[in-house]
Order: structure tokens, then C-alpha cells, then sequence
């Protein structure tokens, strides 16, 4: 095949990010710098975020075999960028006092960007795996970034190497569960799949669940659904912050979006086993997630588990796919999941403007009264746990009634039920923390004084809060174009 | 629009509340009560307007989020308006009882007071269903503050209490909300979440049962009724003075609003096959809470039993759905919000003066605060339902109405009326009356009402004799509302023949 120009022009998100990296690998090269490198970073991602916003209305092609860029993947690739954008901001302030090399940070956030955005943009089982892994050996630095750190309290290289093993062990699984595939089939393309339950037939059911399955459960350790979820909590506690958001948002959307292309163009839950599957993965998560929550004392680790139920909640939507006419559960799980991005990026940014990398402020007991010393901080924080609680002005309200409506207009009752449920539990964690904060203090605790290098954090957290508001309150623009979007799926 | 401006009032009056407390903590409660007493002088223009053809005194119709057919649909006709002055009246009375009381953080105070007023103003006027849901939870989070903060000793255990019944209960009506829609949508083709398109749908038997459910089991934990009252006495209990007239006074009525409103009217023969069960509850309610009543030490927990009590007889009128029954209801709801929160802003007084609500350390106090102690006489009398107040009025009307729908239960309801006497007067003789005994606290505090809170109690007490004496006046404000809310059910259930 042979490529154009006019191909390559859908293509400048990609590489934008791309030669972003290039350029800032040279620079570390030619000159270490923490501010320019920084600059370099954030500034190629927001080139790349409005490069994608601006194609979104015109660009429905697919390049190569491997990619399609249509509206949206652009739309995920807003997302994606503009995420890392946030959060290579958020990593500035936090590695500022880091006693070691920083700038490499940033080369692997930029990294890890290109195999999201090549994940959102994919339709064929080579690019997913190129993007996955691109992904995760990215993940694997940024999570044992601090080990030279002599303060550093927590335990990066451990949950690196926690990540690395159980990691490789999924991707070897889904792997394996396309291996089998492609003997049926003879094909790796989505676009193909739809042969699926026609050579279930020749080749008899059992081969093709199998290989759903291995596909399925190699996708839910990455998305850390229950009975694959064990590692989220040390993964996300023994990770600096900047990495951990990374992995929890950008990570799981990349990831979610895959699953639900190959979920839809394969057909898979015409088989009834795989419905079942991802219903009692589904339930299980939700409950999961929220009993093993209420009993924890630390920040990150209430923040993996409640990103369990979460994935949950959003596996709900997926399953409701496959009933619900039109595209409404495609946009659920599309709404959802910006919503759970927003959330959880200010959910993690409050903890990391507070904390830096020598010092992570992530034991609850640490929030004691911050409402009535940093009114600000405090309010953000207690909006992004009220939204991921899913109560209204926010947007995690609409994102739940999203899922809400899914839910009814597939009969799902018994998940609805365990949904419920679920959610009433996780209401007691996320007010524990908000109560936490508005006791009076009783002495005082030293948080990083706050210098200069935060202000564009706060700068992060003021607009993460906009965002927020805004989606909940007026969400009708964004409602009409995640419909629109969804409409290619 | 004026209901917006209504709505923003109390939201911006917040806001300029707690910014005002940098410049003085004692700005922000005149702040509050000036919002609150130009919302209340804004809402009296509509008092007694006609409604014209629509059967709305004024409406505001706006687009919100048009992929689901939601809009922003404010309208409010006789009843709402009956229970927005009633909001904004209390609202200032609680701003009363908390001008010495709250000294700690006042702005925000004020903010979560004046915000959680805006959201029952917008539950009581929105017609968009989703905005219904939208308001109601709204409301929860500035209570929540409220109890979490400025609460007693156990405030923690108490908010949190009275944020996961609200919610997860809140939870089920989103469900039976969006499943309504989706029946609107299989029926006419497009999603809508209009009040007036939702009563125009047909849902078969069995599922219209379930879906009904979802919103009875939400408005009877708000209500409250046996069995989900649970939450109620905690709350009651660790919140301060000012919440709790804002809880007894306005919250609850939320829930009986909701009943009369969309529960009924929207599933009027699922409604019809569950009142002898609903009734049922209502009368276990009342005679329960009374009993239990009767039982605490506690004197704000014990208000706080009779509250749901009296709100028994609002579900029992409610679930009769006869004329007389509802005005009843609605009548009770009036009265019982005037009498409830005057007791809790005595109970509150109380405490504020000696630091204890345990009773069993009380007694006697009538030698020592006169004034104070006939006013609690007063609401006490006038809670136990003492013909010539308002709360008999409603009582009556309720049980009456409710005679018609079901005699056996009717008679064991109006029990309620005699173990009501009992625990009230059991309190007066209690507290007031015997020897004086201060062995147990420091009564260098107990002082008689001040010339203010007279001014509240007194303000209390006309309202309570003006709905006994000429209820007439009230009754006609809210007629016209359930004679079309009769007039329509009647139509759904002639026609299956109920």
C-alpha cells in the first residue's frame, strides 16, 4: 500500500505527539533542562489536542489496514492528549524537588500518549497490540521513576515490577486468545470478525469462546475488573501520582475504547456465554471494588479500588450494548468514560498538588481539616468525590444516569440492582474522606509550602473543575457530540 | 421566570453570604434573611393568583438537554406555591434560630442553609422529572454539610445516615424515572421527561406496580414511614436547631409533596391496589412512633419520633386520594411543618441553655423560664391536635377522607390522636412542671426566651390559630390543584373500571 500525503494529514495528532518526543529526547541530549523539556511536552500535546479537535468534523478514513480516524477515535484522542497534557502539567510541580535526572519523565508520558492514541485510533489486533504495549513498557518507567529517591517513602520499583509481570502475563493472553482467532478466521482486522459466529460453526462453539475469553481476561486485568483486579491497589499506591493517573485514566479509556470495538465488530456477546461472563464480572467488580474501599486508609489505594467499581459500572453499559437499540449504551460508555477521566485526573491532582515526589500526603488522616485551611483545594477535591459518587451539578451524575438509562432500556435489573447497591456503599468511603476534611484540625500539618512550580497545578485543578461543572450542569454540546461520535462505532 | 428568580435569589444570596464572612462573621445572616425575606415577599404575589387555562400560575419552559427531552420546566400552581411561603417562612425562622446559636464559620453556614432552601424550592416547582431528580438530590448536600459541621456529638454517624437512606432510596426513583421515560419512548417514539407527556403513558399492570414502587420507597424514606425512618431521629438529634426546622419543617414535606404530585397521578391503578398497603404503613407509622415516642430520654429524638408520627396521618390522607383526605394532608403538612420546627427550636433552645437534651435531668422549669415554657405548652397542645389549632384541622379532615377509603384503619389512626395527648403531655409534665431540679447542669445559662425568639414563637403560633380558626383560607389555595389531580386520576381509573 501506498501511503500520500492525504493520508498522512489524518494521521498529525499521531504525529505531532510523535515528534514531540523526538525533539524532546534531542533536547535532553543536547542540554538537560527541566523547564524546557517540560515546555516541549506540554505544549506538543496541546498542539495535538487542537489539531484533533479541528479534524473532528471532517476526518473519516482509514489508514492502512491498521488505523482508522474516524470521529471517534478523534474524539478519544482529544481526550487522550489533552489528559496528558494535564497531567504532564501536574508532573511538573511534582518531580520539581526530585533529587535525580526529570526529564526523562516527560519522554515516557509522551511515549506512553503514542501507543493511546494509536489504541483509540484501532481496528486490527496489530495496532492494538503496537499501542498496548507502546503503552505499558512506558507505564513501567513512569511507575519506578522515583526508586533513586532517598525519600521517598513508597515502593515504586516493587509495583513496577508487579506491573511488568502481571502485565506481560495479560498481554500474553490476549495474545494467545488472537492467535486462535486468526486460525479460524485467517484475518487479524475487526472489520473481518463478524466471521466469528459463522466459523463458530464449522468449528464448533467451544474455539471461539475460548478465544474471546483469553481476549476477554487479558483486557479485564488491564481495566483491573474483579476477578483480575488484585494489583491495582500496591500498582497505584507504590506509583508517584503523575504516574498513577496516568494509568488510571489514560490507561483504562485507551483500553475501554479497544474493548468496545472489538466487542461490537466481532458480535462476541451473540455468544450467551460471553454475556454471562461480562455480567458476573461486571457485578463482581461493583461489589468488589466498594466493600474492599470501605475498610482503607489510604488516598490511592480507596482511589484503585473505587476505579474498580467504576470499570464496573462501565462494563454494565458495554454489556447493555448488545440489547439496546441505537447507539445509546455506546454513548453511555463514551460519556462515562469522560466523565471518570475528569474525576479522577482532579481526584488525583488534589493529591498531587499537595504532595510532591519526596513527600505523598495519601493517608486520609493527612486531609483532617484541610476544608477550613484550603478552602479552594477542598472544595475541588470534595466535587470530584461527590462526582465520582455520581450527585448532580456534576458530571459523574450525568455519566451514572447514562448508564442508568442503559441499564432500563436493556431489562439489565439485576445488574441495575448490584449498580445500586454498589453505589450506596461507595457513598460511604467518599464521605468519609469529604468529612475528614471538614473536622477542625487539630494540629497542624505540613504540606509543601506551595511554591511557584504549583501554580500551574492549581491552574490544572481550576480547570478540571470547570470542566466538571460544566458537563454537569450544561451538558447538552458535549451530550450531541459523543452522540454524533458514537455513531461509528 | 419569577421562579427562577426565586431559585437564584437563594443560590446568589448564598454565595454573597459566605464571601461576606471575610469582611464580618455577622454579615452573613443578615445577608441570608434579606434573601429569604425578599423571596418570601415575591412568592406572596403569587398567593391566590388565577391560574387561566394551563392550571399553571406561571410556568417557564426551557430547553436543557434536548437528546433526552429533558428541559428545564419550572411551573407551579396552588399547592407549590402553598409549599414554597411555607419554605421561605421557615427559612426565616430558622435563620432566627440560628443568629446566636451558629458562632463558628458562619458564612458557610448561611451558604449550605440558603442552597438547601433554592433545591426544595426547586423540588416543589419543577415538572421536568429529571429536574425533579435533579433538585432533589440537590437539596441533600448542603443538609449534609450542615448536619456534618455544625452538628452534636455524634454528627458523622447522623449526616451520614441521612445521606446514604436519601440516596441510594434516590437511586431507585432515577431508575423508575428512566424506566417511565423509556415507556414514553417505546410508545410515541422520542425520549421525554415532561410531566405532562410522562401521565399520558399506558404501562402494563405488573411493571407500572414495580416502577411506582421506585417512587413510593423514595418518598416514603423522606417522608418518613415505617419501615425507613430510621434515619430521621439521628439526624434530628446531632443536627443543629436551625437544620432540624429545616428538616422537620420543609425536608420532609419534600416527600409527601412527591406522593401527591407524581407517584400517585403517574401510576394512579398501581397506586390504588398498593394503598391499603400504604395506609397500612401509615398506621403502623402512627402508632409506632408513638409508642417509640413515648419511650426516649432524648427530647429532640422524641420530637423527632412524633414528627414521623403526625407524618403518618400525611401518607394515610394521601393514599385515601378523596378531596377532604388530601386537603387534609396538605393541611397537616402546614401545620405539623409550623409546630415541629417550633418544638425543635425549643428543644434546641433548650439545650443551647443547659448543654444536655437528656429529659431525665430536666424538671420544673416553669417557675424558672415562664415565657418559654407556655410557648412549649403551646406547640405542644397544639402537636397533639387541640381543635382550634391547625394541626387538628388536618388530623381531621385526613382521618375523615381516609373513613371513606377504609374504616378498620381509619379507626386504629385515630389511636394516634390519644397516644399523641400522652406523649406531649407526658413531656410538659416532665419538663415543666414538679420541683425544679438543676443537680445535673449549670443553669447559669437559663434564660427566658428573648424578645427575637418571642417574636419567631409568636409569629409561630398566629399561623398555627389562623389555620385552625379560618382554614378555608388555605384549603382554597390548594382546591384547585387537587380537584384537577382528582379529576385526572379519575379519568385513568374509570376507565379500567377501579
Amino acid at each position: 500500500m501506498i501511503m500520500t500525503f492525504d493520508d498522512l494529514l489524518p494521521l498529525m495528532p499521531l504525529l505531532i505527539v510523535t515528534a514531540t518526543s523526538v525533539l524532546a529526547m534531542l533536547m535532553i541530549g543536547v542540554r538537560r533542562s527541566y523547564i524546557v523539556t517540560a515546555s516541549i511536552t506540554i505544549t506538543g500535546l496541546l498542539a495535538a489536542t487542537l489539531v484533533a479537535i479541528s479534524m473532528m468534523d471532517w476526518t473519516n478514513q482509514q489508514i492502512t489496514p491498521l488505523l482508522i480516524i474516524d470521529q471517534y477515535s478523534l474524539l478519544f484522542t482529544v481526550l487522550v492528549c489533552s489528559s496528558a497534557m494535564l497531567i504532564a502539567i501536574l508532573s511538573f510541580s511534582y518531580f520539581f524537588e526530585l533529587d535525580d535526572h526529570k526529564e526523562e519523565f516527560f519522554l515516557l508520558l509522551t511515549i506512553a500518549t503514542i501507543g493511546a492514541i494509536v489504541m483509540v485510533s484501532s481496528n486490527h489486533f496489530v495496532s492494538t497490540v503496537l499501542g498496548l504495549e507502546t503503552l505499558s513498557m512506558s507505564l513501567y518507567g513512569m511507575i519506578a521513576y522515583p526508586m533513586h529517591s532517598k525519600q521517598s517513602a513508597k515502593f515504586p520499583l516493587e509495583a513496577s515490577v508487579k506491573y511488568l509481570v502481571l502485565s506481560a502475563a495479560a498481554s500474553g493472553f490476549i495474545l494467545f486468545g488472537m492467535a486462535l482467532i486468526y486460525a479460524q478466521t485467517g484475518t487479524l482486522s475487526f472489520a473481518s470478525l463478524t466471521d466469528l459466529p459463522v466459523a463458530a460453526v464449522s468449528l464448533g462453539d467451544g474455539y471461539s469462546i475460548v478465544a474471546l475469553l483469553m481476549i476477554t481476561a487479558g483486557m479485564a486485568f488491564k481495566l483491573s475488573l474483579a476477578p483480575f483486579h488484585m494489583w491495582t491497589p500496591d500498582v497505584y499506591e507504590g506509583s508517584p501520582i503523575p504516574a498513577t493517573a496516568y494509568l488510571a485514566t489514560i490507561g483504562k479509556a485507551a483500553m475501554i475504547v479497544v474493548l468496545l470495538r472489538f466487542i461490537r465488530a466481532s458480535d462476541s456477546l451473540n455468544f450467551d456465554s460471553m454475556v454471562t461472563v461480562l455480567t458476573l464480572v461486571a457485578a463482581a467488580s461493583m461489589l468488589v471494588g466498594n466493600l474492599l474501599a470501605l475498610q482503607q486508609d489510604n488516598l490511592k489505594r480507596i482511589l484503585a479500588y473505587s476505579s474498580i467499581a467504576h470499570m464496573g459500572y462501565l462494563l454494565l453499559a458495554l454489556v447493555a450494548s448488545h440489547y439496546a437499540t441505537g447507539t445509546l449504551a455506546v454513548e453511555a460508555v463514551t460519556f462515562y468514560l469522560i466523565a471518570y477521566v475528569i474525576t479522577s485526573l482532579g481526584a488525583f491532582g488534589v493529591v498531587s498538588v499537595i504532595s510532591s515526589s519526596e513527600k505523598e500526603f495519601d493517608s486520609i488522616k493527612e486531609y483532617r481539616g484541610l476544608f477550613w485551611r484550603n478552602p479552594w483545594l477542598a472544595s475541588i477535591f470534595i466535587a470530584m468525590l461527590l462526582s465520582l459518587a455520581g450527585i448532580p451539578l456534576t458530571v459523574g451524575f450525568i455519566g451514572k444516569f447514562y448508564i442508568f438509562l442503559a441499564g432500563v432500556e436493556s431489562d439489565l435489573w439485576m445488574l441495575l440492582a448490584v449498580l445500586v447497591l454498589g453505589s450506596g456503599i461507595g457513598l460511604y468511603y467518599y464521605l468519609r474522606i469529604v468529612y475528614r476534611m471538614l473536622m477542625t484540625e487539630k494540629h497542624k500539618i505540613p504540606y509543601r509550602a506551595g511554591g511557584v512550580e504549583s501554580v500551574s497545578a492549581y491552574g490544572v485543578l481550576a480547570i478540571l473543575l470547570s470542566l466538571l461543572l460544566l458537563f454537569g450542569v450544561y451538558p447538552a454540546p458535549i451530550m450531541s457530540l459523543v452522540a454524533a461520535a458514537s455513531a461509528f462505532i | 421566570m419569577i421562579l427562577v428568580v426565586l431559585i437564584s435569589i437563594l443560590f446568589f444570596g448564598g454565595v454573597l453570604a459566605w464571601l461576606s464572612e471575610g469582611l464580618d462573621s455577622k454579615y452573613p445572616r443578615v445577608i441570608a434573611l434579606t434573601a429569604v425575606v425578599i423571596d418570601l415577599l415575591v412568592m406572596l404575589t403569587l398567593v391566590g393568583a388565577d391560574a387561566g387555562d394551563s392550571g399553571w400560575i406561571v410556568q417557564l419552559n426551557a430547553q436543557w438537554m434536548p437528546r433526552f427531552g429533558i428541559s428545564f420546566y419550572l411551573a407551579a400552581d396552588g399547592l407549590s406555591v402553598l409549599m414554597m411561603v411555607l419554605t421561605a417562612f421557615l427559612g426565616a425562622v430558622a435563620i432566627g434560630s440560628a443568629w446566636d446559636e451558629i458562632t463558628e464559620k458562619t458564612g458557610f453556614f448561611y451558604f449550605n442553609l440558603l442552597w438547601t432552601l433554592a433545591g426544595v424550592i426547586g423540588v416543589f416547582t419543577a415538572l421536568d422529572l429529571f429536574l425533579f431528580f435533579f433538585f432533589w438530590e440537590v437539596m441533600l448536600i448542603p443538609m449534609y454539610f450542615i448536619i456534618a459541621i455544625w452538628g452534636h456529638e455524634n454528627k458523622n454517624y447522623a449526616a451520614m445516615k441521612f445521606f446514604i437512606f436519601t440516596q441510594v432510596t434516590g437511586m431507585l426513583m432515577l431508575i423508575s424515572i428512566l424506566a417511565l421515560t423509556y415507556f414514553h419512548y417505546l410508545q410515541f417514539g422520542w425520549f421525554s421527561f415532561d410531566y405532562v407527556d410522562l401521565l399520558k403513558v399506558n404501562t402494563s399492570s405488573a411493571i407500572e406496580m414495580w416502577i411506582m414502587l421506585g417512587f413510593f420507597v423514595s418518598f416514603s424514606t423522606k417522608l418518613p414511614s415505617f419501615p425507613f425512618h430510621s434515619w430521621l431521629p439521628d439526624a434530628h438529634s446531632q443536627a443543629p436547631t436551625a437544620g432540624s426546622v429545616i428538616l422537620a419543617g420543609v425536608l420532609l414535606k419534600t416527600g409527601a409533596y412527591g406522593l401527591i404530585r407524581f407517584a400517585i397521578p403517574l401510576f394512579p391503578e398501581a397506586s390504588m391496589t398498593f394503598a391499603p398497603f400504604a395506609m397500612t404503613l401509615a398506621v403502623i407509622s402512627i402508632l409506632y412512633c408513638a409508642k417509640v415516642a413515648f419511650a426516649q430520654t432524648d427530647i429532640k429524638r422524641l420530637i423527632a419520633y412524633t414528627s414521623v408520627s403526625h407524618m403518618g396521618f400525611v401518607l394515610l390522607g394521601i393514599y385515601a386520594w378523596s378531596e377532604q383526605a388530601l386537603q387534609g394532608a396538605v393541611m397537616t403538612m402546614l401545620a405539623h411543618g409550623l409546630s415541629a420546627a417550633a418544638l425543635f427550636m425549643l428543644a434546641g433552645g433548650l439545650q443551647h441553655r443547659i448543654h444536655t437534651r437528656d429529659m431525665d435531668h430536666m424538671g420544673g422549669f416553669w417557675a424558672k423560664v415562664p415565657r418559654l415554657s407556655f410557648v412549649a405548652l403551646f406547640f405542644s397542645v397544639a402537636a397533639l391536635g387541640m381543635p382550634g389549632l391547625g394541626n387538628f384541622v388536618g388530623e381531621f379532615l385526613a382521618l375523615l377522607g381516609a373513613f371513606k377509603a377504609n374504616i378498620g384503619l381509619t379507626v386504629a389512626a385515630a389511636f394516634g390522636l390519644i397516644f399523641a395527648s400522652v406523649y406531649s403531655l407526658w413531656v410538659i409534665q416532665k419538663v415543666f412542671h414538679g420541683a425544679y431540679r438543676n443537680s445535673d447542669f449549670d443553669d447559669s445559662n437559663l434564660h427566658d426566651l428573648s424578645r427575637r425568639e418571642m417574636f419567631y414563637f409568636c409569629a409561630m403560633m398566629i399561623g398555627l390559630i389562623w389555620m385552625g380558626m379560618y382554614p378555608q383560607s388555605f384549603l382554597d389555595l390548594s382546591a384547585e390543584t387537587i380537584a384537577q389531580l382528582l379529576n385526572e386520576t379519575g379519568q385513568v381509573l374509570f376507565a379500567v373500571g377501579l
